[in-house]
């Protein structure tokens, strides 16, 4: 029992550790962001976040959208069959519409970026490391925050909630063209029952959960990266810890906005 | 007045100590070679004149400023004043070797681009590199690698050069063109220069003070003729590469034949 103990107290102890390492790298990027922003920054930070806004964005532009579609099919199919028996076919508009604004919208793009650009940043800021390009900057006097992390964090915060919006228009297009199918109903009003269903609040917080997503790939990648420590090895398993890492504290971050949403929504 | 002065250097890593009670003077104009076999502490000394890592204990003066206490804007201010060759190069693989160059100039600098461009060009041609600007660092071999990484150290004008390891892994003619280059700044720019070796060719060639380091601490220092009639047993070793443990293959032998007989006794 006292070894259960003690185990599971040194295992707390390094997520709270990995935790605050996380919560200080974020201030430190907050702090360097003002040279990444356009017009006031550094003109090169900008160009690199720009750079990175095309490799989070548009890039995973076709997966995301797939994805999207897939799942509002899904979505749609899978409601159906149930609502049907209840003569509720109807209801699967609010179901598609309220569940890709909310919460699929978020998710999918979430995962999608935590897949790719997760792992990405892990791999090229472990591989800097290892190659002792983040020491080259150090000694440069250039702030490696700055220079690598600020231009991801300002890119993931742009590319990902936009990535989202995609994502919910694709799954609810997917769910419009199942009920064209399937009931004959068109596809104008759909997207009209869609625009009623559908709340600015609903909007509002599949953008905030968004945005939280965009924030926890971003650092959980970037974090992986600078904990690397030995050769390539190190760099293949900081980046499958940054995808395992991002996606479940993606997860545990939706379960608690949407525990937070439901209760703020209530009253 | 010494350039860099190390005093009472304490550096410990998980509690196992690496520097022990370190004192380093490097005068200006010179060039002091770090020689030393593996595990001897030259790279840790490295990182931390360059203000990579903090000691336990002791202080570094670089150019009056003691680099273990000053503020991290002082820090910067004396990194500007260092130019840094790494072993691996670091060289950033995203730019192009004229971008790696023109990095800490466009970041530092308010010069024109027209002058930049022009530096750019000298640097690379000092280190015979001004046709191979618009290369990127791997399409370089790697002697041109650690040729490129001096020019980008040379960027700024630094007072002290740093070079670690530039000989390793390079065939011996490209070494000998990499020792007559040092050879070449220091005669040219009247360069501080603080190299890193094993390769005792190359040590040497290029020095005007060596000086040795065992098991964290310093061991001799002098002038090239100073350390040849050294008659410490270590350094003797050092210099007639005479193994460590010269029982090594009897003791392997003997374990073997155990191994094998407790093999042959099991039933």
């Amino acid at each position: 029992m006292a070894n259960f103990l003690e185990s599971a107290g040194r295992k707390t102890l390094i997520q709270l550790d990995y935790v605050g390492r996380l919560n200080i790298q974020l201030w430190a990027t907050l702090r360097g962001m003002r040279a990444a922003l356009p017009l006031v920054g550094n003109r090169l930070r900008w160009r690199a976040a720009v750079h990175q806004m095309l490799d989070i964005g548009v890039d995973a532009l076709p997966m995301v959208a797939l994805l999207a579609t897939c799942s509002g099919f899904i979505l749609a199919m899978q409601g159906a069959s149930e609502l049907r028996r209840f003569g509720a076919l109807h209801y699967v508009i609010d179901l598609v519409a309220l569940g890709f604004t909310r919460e699929l919208g978020p998710l999918l793009t979430a995962v999608a970026v935590s897949g790719r650009s997760g792992s990405a940043f892990a791999a090229e800021i472990g591989t800097m490391k290892v190659t002792e390009e983040i020491d080259a900057l150090k000694v440069m006097a250039f702030e490696p925050v700055e220079f690598v992390l600020a231009p991801k964090y300002l890119a993931a915060l742009v590319a990902v909630p936009c990535l989202t919006i995609i994502s919910a228009l694709f799954g609810i297009l997917a769910g419009g063209l199942f009920m064209f199918f399937s009931t004959h109903l068109g596809l104008l009003l759909y997207f009209r029952y869609v625009l009623t269903s559908i709340e600015l609040r609903d909007v509002v917080a599949g953008m905030i959960k968004s945005l939280a997503f965009a924030t926890i790939i971003t650092h959980v990648g970037c974090l992986e990266g600078l904990r690397v420590r030995g050769g390539p090895e190190a760099v293949g398993r900081s980046t499958t810890m940054a995808v395992v890492r991002s996606t479940f504290l993606v997860i545990l971050a939706d379960a608690i906005f949407t525990t937070i949403f439901y209760f703020v929504g209530k009253a | 007045m010494s350039i860099i002065s190390v005093r009472d250097l304490v550096v410990e890593y998980d509690g196992r100590r690496v520097l022990d009670g370190l004192n380093l003077d490097i005068e200006p104009g010179q060039i002091t070679v770090l020689l030393g076999g593996s595990g001897s502490g030259k790279s840790t000394l490295l990182r931390q004149i360059l203000g990579l890592e903090h000691p336990k204990s002791g202080s570094i003066s670089i150019k009056g400023t003691d680099i273990t206490r000053c503020s991290p804007a002082d820090l910067k201010k004396v990194r500007r004043s260092i130019g840094v060759a790494f072993q691996s190069a670091a060289l950033f693989n995203s730019l192009s070797l004229e971008d790696n160059v023109a990095l800490t100039l466009r970041e530092h600098t308010a010069l024109a681009p027209s002058v930049i461009d022009l530096i750019v060009w000298l640097k690379l041609a000092v280190v015979g590199l001004a046709d191979f600007g618009k290369l990127h660092p791997q399409e370089l071999s790697g002697g041109m690698k650690k040729r490129a990484a001096v020019a980008r150290a040379l960027a700024m004008d630094p007072e002290i050069l740093v070079l670690d390891e530039p000989s390793a892994g390079l065939d011996p003619i490209v070494a000998a063109e990499l020792d007559e280059l040092i050879l070449f700044l220091k005669e040219t720019f009247q360069i501080t220069a603080l190299v890193v070796t094993h390769e005792m060719h190359s040590a040497f060639r290029i020095a005007d003070r060596i000086a040795m380091l065992f098991d964290g601490r310093l061991l001799t220092v002098g002038t090239k003729d100073e350390i040849r009639a050294n008659q410490h047993p270590r350094v003797r070793q050092f210099l007639n590469r005479v193994p460590a443990n010269p029982m090594h293959r009897p003791a392997l032998a003997s374990y073997l034949e155990r191994y094998v007989q407790t093999q042959e006794a099991k039933p």
